[in-house]
Parts: structure tokens; sequence; C-alpha cells
């Protein structure tokens, strides 16, 4: 499958991506977050173990495997989104520009405002575009012109020129893919710092698939990214670090997702170091 | 067990034969056999509901007049003309009442039971409790009011009902408004909260507008039940024979109650006052579930 990897689909993606690779200099050093040996627990059960890794800042992290490998997990231990999950726990540090996000004095909420996220089944309110966007503005008191914010956000989000005519019209009347870019537009409207992607195409044809992985582009700009994806071309096009989990059986024959390997994408997708990122990104496994 | 299907037959053409015909003879039957089933089913329930709003109205349609619907009820049952004033004004603020405090509560208990308590004891103890009191006869709720409230004021008034019709119409508001908020999907909750949303807000601002038309109708459902109740009415409002409107002082009476004192005479000036008024409850149940469906509209949800 490596060789299939298919880079030339869309030039403007695959060419920055190449880049990296090429250069094997990280331009970006700075890491916005970073994981020590994170696991999460579901009551008893250790669903992900011991993951380490960073999230760099301005680029796009990847996070592939094949099912139940626990990328979807440690992505939302991310900003807490398992927080309300009965028995649901974290351990190790997951920090935010060094700030351990599970200390005790940390509230979920302020979290989740520097940290946003975008769900796999487009999910807008239903209630008008318009208020779908400017929802998280006014439950953050963001004062001021919110008119504006709204069509910055729906502009960054390369919905406005769809949406602009029908603001007042509800948001369940758009298509899929409008449906995911509004998403974004009312997660980059309260201005996070990360955004974190949870499969945010597996719902999306071809087409608004694209759309959305030229945005993810464009707001590398202004945002850090984490993706989680099942489509491996999609990891080479997007991302510009790839981290790829796997599930493990341990001694007691219970699984448990493991971090594999994170690297460049360039690197790990044409010269990786572990034998079963090998295997799975060649497609013969998983 | 193997199920051998007969080869599909071919037409003249040579094409797959599609026509119905062409479908095994049992299969014809059985799906005949099913439609006729269906419309006989709705026929049978259509047939008793227009019965009853035929009788009703045609019976009703000749005391109906404006003084019938202003004038004092006779003190004599005997008495012919009248009206039911005090009948209407008591149904309409003791059932007022009985909303007011029963669906706000019976909405936050809902929200209690679907957002914060979920599986708690306590709240599998509350839906219990809720579900043994839907079950709970009104006669019943009628006594425990005047065991509890009348003999406490020492008196039998409009508020006095509206209590009785409060207890009775909580559960229904309780269950039916949880089923309701259950329905809201989960994406919508978690979505908000990504955001940076609090519980409450979340809760006030996507989960209840998203389930508001539900609740109006499971809301509406327990008022119009509760306008017609007559037991609880009887036992702790006592009567009346001019309009009180003051639910605190003095005694009350109630369209439900009134059908049944007049039906139950042998009079044919009252058994005419009696349908009259069943009229005036049917046309008033009606015109809430009008204005309840408008307001819910106004917040429903809008799909194009």
């Amino acid at each position: 499958m490596a060789n299939d990897t298919d880079l030339t689909i869309r030039p403007s993606v695959a060419v920055h991506a190449a880049g990296i690779t090429t250069s094997g200099v990280d331009t970006a050093t700075a890491s916005v977050m970073q994981l020590r040996d994170v696991s999460v627990y579901y009551g008893s059960y250790e669903a992900v173990r011991g993951t380490t890794m960073p999230i760099q800042q301005n680029q796009v992290t990847a996070m592939i495997g094949p099912s139940g490998c626990g990328k979807s997990t440690v992505l939302r231990a991310l900003n807490r989104m398992n927080d309300p999950i009965p028995g649901a726990r974290v351990s190790g540090e997951v920090s935010f520009h060094g700030q351990d996000l599970y200390a005790r004095d940390v509230d979920p909420i302020q979290v989740r405002r520097r940290i946003g996220m975008v769900f796999q089944k487009p999910n807008p309110f239903p209630k008008s575009i318009y208020d779908n966007v400017a929802y998280g503005l006014r439950i953050n008191g963001i004062k001021g012109r919110l008119d504006d914010h709204v069509e910055e956000a729906l502009t960054q989000a390369a919905l406005w020129d769809e949406v602009k005519d029908k603001l007042r019209k509800s948001a369940l009347a758009l298509s899929g893919g409008q449906q995911q870019r509004l998403c974004i537009a009312r997660t980059i409207a309260v201005k996070p710092e990360v955004i974190l992607m949870d499969e945010p195409c597996s719902a999306l044809d071809p087409i608004a698939t694209a759309k959305i992985e030229d945005l993810m582009f464009e707001l590398t700009n202004d945002y850090t990214i984490v993706i989680v994806t099942h489509n491996m071309q999609q990891a080479a096009r997007v991302s510009h670090y790839t981290a790829f989990f796997t599930a493990e059986v341990d001694e007691k024959q219970v699984r448990h997702g493991r971090l594999v390997e994170y690297s460049q994408t360039g690197k790990l997708f044409t010269n990786p170091a572990d034998k079963r990122t090998e295997d799975y990104i060649t497609g013969r496994f998983g | 067990m193997t199920v051998t299907a007969p080869p599909a037959t071919r037409s003249a053409a040579g094409g797959p034969d599609l026509t119905r015909a062409s479908l095994a003879g049992r299969r014809r039957f059985t799906n005949h056999l099913a439609t006729a089933a269906i419309w006989g089913a709705l026929l049978l329930a259509v047939i008793p509901l227009a019965l009853v709003a035929y009788t009703v109205l045609s019976k009703g349609a000749g005391v109906m007049s404006l003084s019938f619907l202003t004038e004092d009820i006779p003190n004599s049952y005997r008495r012919e003309g009248g009206g039911m004033a005090p009948a209407i004004v008591g149904t309409l603020v003791i059932t007022g009442a009985a909303a007011l405090m029963a669906i706000p509560l019976g909405v936050f208990g809902a929200v209690y039971l679907n957002e914060y308590g979920k599986q708690k004891p306590l709240a599998r103890l509350i839906r219990l409790m809720a579900d043994v009191m839907t079950g709970v006869p009104s006669i019943v709720m009628g006594l425990f009011v005047y065991i509890s409230w009348v003999l406490l004021v020492g008196e039998q008034t409009g508020f006095a009902g509206a209590l009785a019709l409060a207890c009775l119409m909580l559960p229904v508001v309780i269950r039916s408004s949880e089923e309701m908020l259950r329905l809201v999907p989960d994406e919508l909750r978690q979505a908000s909260m990504a955001l940076g949303a609090r519980k409450w807000k979340t809760t006030l601002t996507v989960v209840l507008p998203a389930a508001i038309s539900g609740i109006t109708s499971g809301s509406l459902l327990a008022v119009a039940r509760a306008a017609g109740e007559t037991a609880p009415i009887i036992i702790v409002t006592g009567i009346v024979f001019s309009p009180n409107w003051n639910l605190f002082e003095g005694s009350n009476t109630a369209l439900p109650a009134q059908i049944f004192r007049n039906a139950s005479t042998s009079f044919p000036a009252a058994q005419d006052r009696a349908w009259g008024a069943a009229l005036t409850l049917i046309v008033i149940v009606l015109g809430f579930t009008v204005i309840a469906r408008f307001i819910s509209s106004r917040f429903a949800i809008k799909e194009r």
C-alpha cells in the first residue's frame, strides 16, 4: 500500500507533505501539547497503554491504525471529552503549554475552549446556520460584532460563499460536506489553539473530503490540528506527523491500544522504523 | 431446512416478468389480507371517535348559545335554561393552575432524570415512583388532597382541585418529557461540550429546544387528561352556581363535574346542559391543543 499511497492526487498538499520528507528537518519544533505515558481506562479496562508523543504547533498530526486501537480514545483525552463517560480515567500526563490538563484545579470547560473538536458525523445544532456559528461565541461571552465573527469563521471554513444568502436557514438543510464545514466554522469561531478532528471525512464523499482536506491545510496557518483517520492516503496527504497505533493482546489476553510509531509523515510512510507499521501501511495487516 | 422458491417466470417478450400476476398466489393473498386488516383496524379506531364527536356535537349544539356560556348554573336541576359559566371559569382556572404547577416541575424533573440522574439510585427511584403515580386512580388522588389539604385549610377550594390535577399530571409530564429528552442525539450535547459550554447551558440552549415540540405534546396530553377529571374535582372543590375566579377562597366547580351531576338526573333540561358542557369541554381542550401547537412550532426545529 505504501507505494500506492498517492501523493499526486492533490498537488498543493502533496508537495507540502513531500517537502517535509525531503527536508527532513523539523521546521516547527515548538510542541503545543505533550503526552507522557498516557493510559486511558474505562473502569478497570485499560483501553490505551503508555502513549508518549508531542503535538507540534501549526502542524497536522494524524493518528492512524486499525479499528479498536484506541486512537479516538487518545484524541478525546486531549480535551477531556472522555470525562462524562462513567469510569473513564486518564493516567500519565497530557500537557498543554506545559500545564497538566488533568491537574486537580483545571476546569475542563477552559480546556475545551482552547482545544476544540470536530466529530465523525456532522452534528450541527438544529438551529440556523448563523446561530450554529454564533453559539460558541455567545456561550463564551465574546462581545463585539457577532456578525463579523460569524462571517470570518465561515470564510475561514470555506463555506461563506455557499451560505451567505441563507444564514437564517436551518443548518440541517445543508449537505453533509457543508454541514461538516459548518461544524469546523463553529469550532474555529471560538478561536481555539488546537482543533481535534475525529475521522471528519468518513461520512463524506470524495469531493467534500477534498474540500475539508484543503481546508485543514489552510487552517494550519492559525491552528494546530490533530486528526484521527482510517484512511492512510488521507493521513499521507494532509499530515506533517503521523502516529501509528495498533491493538495488542497482553499476557492476560486483554486487548490494549498501543502507540507503535510516531514520526514525520513522509518517513513513516516510506521508511517505517517498526515492522508492525510497515505491515499495516503495506496492507499486510488491518 | 431449505426453502425453494419457484423459478422466476419469463414473459413472452423474453425479459423478466415484472407483473404482479407473476408473484406466487400465496404472497399476493397475504398482501391483500394485510392491506385489508390495516384498513379494517383504521376504520375500527375511527368509528367510535366519529360517533363520539357526532353525538356530542348534535346533542350539545342544541343548547349552545352565548347565554349558555355566560349565565350561572340554575340552583335547581329541574329548571330550564341557565348556563355553564361557573364550570367554564372553574375548568380554566383549576386546569390552568394545575398546568402551571405540574409542567415546569415535571420538565425540570425530566431534565434531572435524563441529563443528571441517569442510572443513579435516586433517579431510578424517582422513575419508579413516577410510574407508580401514573397508575394511581384519580379518585384516590382526590382523597389524598382532601385529607392533606382540604382538611388542613378547612375549606373546599379551586386550588385543592388544582393540586389534585397537578398530582395526576406530574408523572405523565415527567415520563413523556424524559422520553423526548432521550431522543435528542448525544452528538449535539458533545458538540456543545466541545465548544466549552457548561452542562446547564447545553441543556438550556441545545437539548431543551431540540425536544420542545415533543415535550409540548406530552404536556398537552396531560392537560387534556386533567381537564376531563371528574372525581377529584367533586371531592375537593365542592360546587358553586355562580363563577368564582378566586382559586384560594370558596368552592368551585368544573365542566366534568357538572356533566356528571347534570347527566345523572332525570330532568331533560339538566341532561341538555350536560351535553352542552361536554361540547364546551371538548372545544376548550381542542383550543389548548391548537394554542400549544402554535407556541411549540415557533420554537421548533426548522428542517428547511
